[in-house]
C-alpha cells in the first residue's frame, strides 16, 4: 500500500478545497441560513410541531444530509473528472500506485470536506434553533458514511462523465429530487398512504430517517433498516468502483 | 551493457479495431538516449502510454528493470518518468507544490533539497510561488520535466518535448537531456524534428504504421545509408554527360552547367581524385566544387515512403 501517494492526493485535493475556503464556506450558510428565513420561520410559524419537535429542528437533519450529499458528490466527481478534462490524470495512470489508493485519496478528501461544512451547517443551524443530540455517537456515524458512500457515488459520476454538463446532469435531475423528496422538510407519516408506499424505495429516505432518528430518537423507518440501506449503498458503490478498477472504463485506453 | 527496458511483441488494438502497434519488440540499453522518430499516428504515442501504464497492451511483454508491467507495475513505474506531449498540469497549483505532488505520488518521502536542485536545474527555481497559470509556454514544458524527474527516474520518456517550443528553448531542452544523461537515467524521446535526433540521440528507431521500421546507431545508420554528392559547377552549360565520363554514373545538375557524382563515403576508394582528373583531361573548365551529404530526414522521408504500401 502507497499510502505517501494516498496522503499526496489528499493533501493536494485539500488544498484545492482551502484555496477556496470562502466559496466552501458562505454558499452553505448562506443557503442554510435562507432555509430556515423561509421554512423555520415564515412557514414553521404556521406549523406547530412534527411528532413533538418543533418545527424549525426538525428540519435541521434533513437540511444537513441535504448539504452533506449534494458537497460530498459534487467534489469527489469534480475531483476526478477535473484532472481528466485537463489531462493531469496521466500522472496518476502512470504513477506506481492502484486505484484503491486513487479512490482513497479522492474519496477521503471529498468526504472531509462534506463532513467539514456538515459540521459548518449544524453550527449554523444551532444559532438559528434550539436543538439536542440524542445519540451522538449514531449522528456521528450516519454523517461520516453519508459523506463517504455519496463521495463514491461522485467519484463513479466523475469517471462516467464525458463532459461538464454530464456532470452536473446526475445530480441535479437525480440527486436533488431524491433529497428533497426524502422527508428532508416533512416527515413521511404526513404524506397520504400511497406515497408513503412509494417513498420507501427512495433511499434517501432511510438516511435522512435514521439521521434524524440519532437527533431526536424519532424515526419514520426503523433505525435497523436505516442502517442497512447506507450498508447496501455503500457496498453498491464499491462494486461499481471495483468494476471500473477492473476494466479502466473511461480511465485506461 | 543490459537491457533497462525491454519490448516483447508488443501489440495495441484500440476498442474501435484500429491497431496502434503490431508487434513491436525493442530492447532499450541503460544509459542510451534512443530517438523514435515517424509520422503522426505511426504510434509513437500509444507506444509510450502503453509502457508508462496510460493504455493497456493489447499483447505482449514489457519489462523495465526487469520488473513486468502489468505483473509487477509498481516496481516498473516507481523506474519511469513521463513527460507527456499535450502541456497538462493544474492551473491554480503552485510550481513547488505541484513538483512536490509528483514526488508523493510515487511513494518517495518529501524531500525539499532535492525539488530545489531540479527547479534550479531547470531554471524554475525564481517561479517556485507562481501559479501554473502565470507561465509561458515554455516553462509549462520546464514543470512539466521537473515533475517527470521529481521521483529520480531512472527511465525517462519525452514525448514531443519540444513540439511548438522556440528555437532557444530547444536547445535548452538538449542540454537537459545532455545533462540527464551524464546522470546515468536513459531517455526514450519521440519527435518530429529530425535535427532534434541528430544532435542528441545515440539511436533511432523509426516506427510507421504501428510497425518499428528500424532500430539502429545513429551514426552507423548515417553510415549505412549516407550518401555523399559531390558537384562539380562548370563554367559553360552540357547537353549531357560527356562519353569520356560515362564510367562514372553522373547526374547532370540544373541548367547543365553542373555534375553530380554520388558515392560512399566508407567505401575505401571514393574516385574523386580520378574523377576529377578525368573531367579536367575532357577539357570542361570548373567554377566550383561543393559537396553535400544526405541527412538523417533524407533516411528517415526515404523509410517511410517505402514501408507506404
Amino acid at each position: 500500500m502507497n499510502w505517501t501517494a494516498v496522503a499526496a492526493i489528499y493533501r493536494f485535493e485539500m488544498a484545492r478545497f482551502f484555496r477556496t475556503l470562502m466559496q466552501s464556506f458562505l454558499s452553505p450558510v448562506l443557503s442554510t441560513s435562507l432555509y430556515f428565513v423561509v421554512f423555520g420561520a415564515a412557514i414553521g410559524s404556521r406549523i406547530d410541531q412534527v411528532e413533538g419537535v418543533s418545527y424549525g429542528a426538525f428540519i435541521v437533519p434533513g437540511l444537513v444530509m441535504l448539504s452533506v450529499i449534494t458537497q460530498s458528490i459534487s467534489n469527489a466527481s469534480f475531483g476526478i473528472y477535473f484532472p481528466k478534462f485537463i489531462g493531469t490524470v496521466y500522472e496518476l495512470l502512470s504513477a506506481p500506485i492502484s486505484f484503491l489508493e486513487i479512490v482513497l485519496g479522492y474519496v477521503g478528501a471529498a468526504a472531509t470536506k462534506a463532513l467539514f461544512i456538515g459540521c459548518v451547517i449544524l453550527f449554523t443551524a444551532s444559532l438559528f434553533v434550539d436543538f439536542t443530540i440524542a445519540h451522538p455517537v449514531a449522528m456521528v456515524a450516519f454523517l461520516v458514511l453519508t459523506c463517504l458512500s455519496f463521495a463514491l457515488l461522485g467519484f463513479i459520476l466523475g469517471i462516467w462523465a464525458g463532459n461538464f454538463e454530464q456532470l452536473q446532469l446526475v445530480p441535479l435531475l437525480i440527486v436533488t429530487p431524491l433529497v428533497f423528496l426524502g422527508g428532508s422538510f416533512y416527515s413521511i407519516s404526513m404524506l397520504p398512504p400511497v406515497w408513503q408506499t412509494v417513498t420507501l424505495f427512495n433511499p434517501v429516505v432511510y438516511l435522512i430517517s435514521g439521521f434524524r432518528w440519532s437527533f431526536f430518537g424519532m424515526a419514520d423507518v426503523s433505525i435497523g433498516f436505516s442502517l442497512a440501506a447506507i450498508a447496501l449503498f455503500l457496498c453498491t458503490c464499491l462494486a461499481v468502483i471495483w468494476w471500473i478498477f477492473k476494466t479502466g472504463w473511461r480511465l485506461r485506453g | 551493457m543490459t537491457a533497462i527496458l525491454s519490448i516483447q511483441d508488443l501489440r495495441k488494438v484500440y476498442a474501435g479495431g484500429f491497431e496502434a502497434l503490431k508487434g513491436v519488440s525493442l530492447d532499450i540499453e541503460e544509459g542510451e538516449i534512443l530517438a523514435l522518430l515517424g509520422p503522426n499516428g505511426a504510434g509513437k504515442t500509444t507506444l509510450i502510454s502503453t509502457i508508462c501504464g496510460i493504455t493497456t497492451p493489447s499483447a505482449g511483454t514489457v519489462t523495465v528493470g526487469g520488473h513486468d508491467i502489468l505483473t509487477d507495475f509498481r516496481a516498473a513505474r516507481s523506474l519511469i518518468g513521463l513527460v507527456p506531449q499535450e502541456v497538462a498540469l493544474e492551473p491554480f497549483e503552485k510550481v513547488r507544490n505541484t513538483v512536490r505532488f509528483s514526488r508523493g505520488l510515487f511513494g518517495k518521502p518529501t524531500d525539499d533539497a532535492l525539488v530545489e536542485n531540479i527547479l534550479r536545474r531547470l531554471s524554475l527555481w525564481d517561479k517556485k510561488d507562481s501559479s501554473i497559470k502565470e507561465l509561458s509556454g515554455g516553462m509549462k514544458r520546464r514543470v512539466l520535466i521537473a515533475k517527470a524527474l521529481a521521483h529520480e527516474p531512472r527511465v525517462l520518456f519525452l514525448d514531443e518535448p519540444t513540439a511548438g517550443v522556440d528555437v532557444e528553448l530547444r536547445k535548452d531542452m538538449w542540454d537537459i537531456v545532455d545533462e540527464l544523461k551524464k546522470d546515468g537515467v536513459t531517455i526514450i524521446l519521440t519527435t518530429h524534428y529530425i535535427e532534434e535526433a541528430e544532435a542528441i540521440a545515440d539511436r533511432v528507431g523509426v516506427i510507421n504504421n504501428g510497425e518499428l521500421l528500424l532500430v539502429e546507431d545513429k551514426d552507423a545508420l548515417m553510415g549505412r545509408m549516407g550518401q555523399k554528392q559531390l558537384e562539380v559547377h562548370l563554367s559553360a552549360a552540357l547537353d549531357a554527360v560527356p562519353a569520356a565520363l560515362a564510367d562514372y554514373n553522373l547526374d547532370l545538375g540544373k541548367d547543365g552547367r553542373s555534375l553530380i557524382y554520388t558515392y560512399d563515403i566508407r567505401a575505401e576508394r571514393t574516385g574523386i581524385t580520378r574523377l576529377l582528373n578525368d573531367v579536367a583531361q575532357s577539357g570542361l573548365v570548373l567554377t566550383d566544387v561543393n559537396t553535400q551529404q544526405s541527412s538523417l530526414e533524407d533516411i528517415f522521408v526515404g523509410l517511410v515512403s517505402e514501408g507506404k504500401p
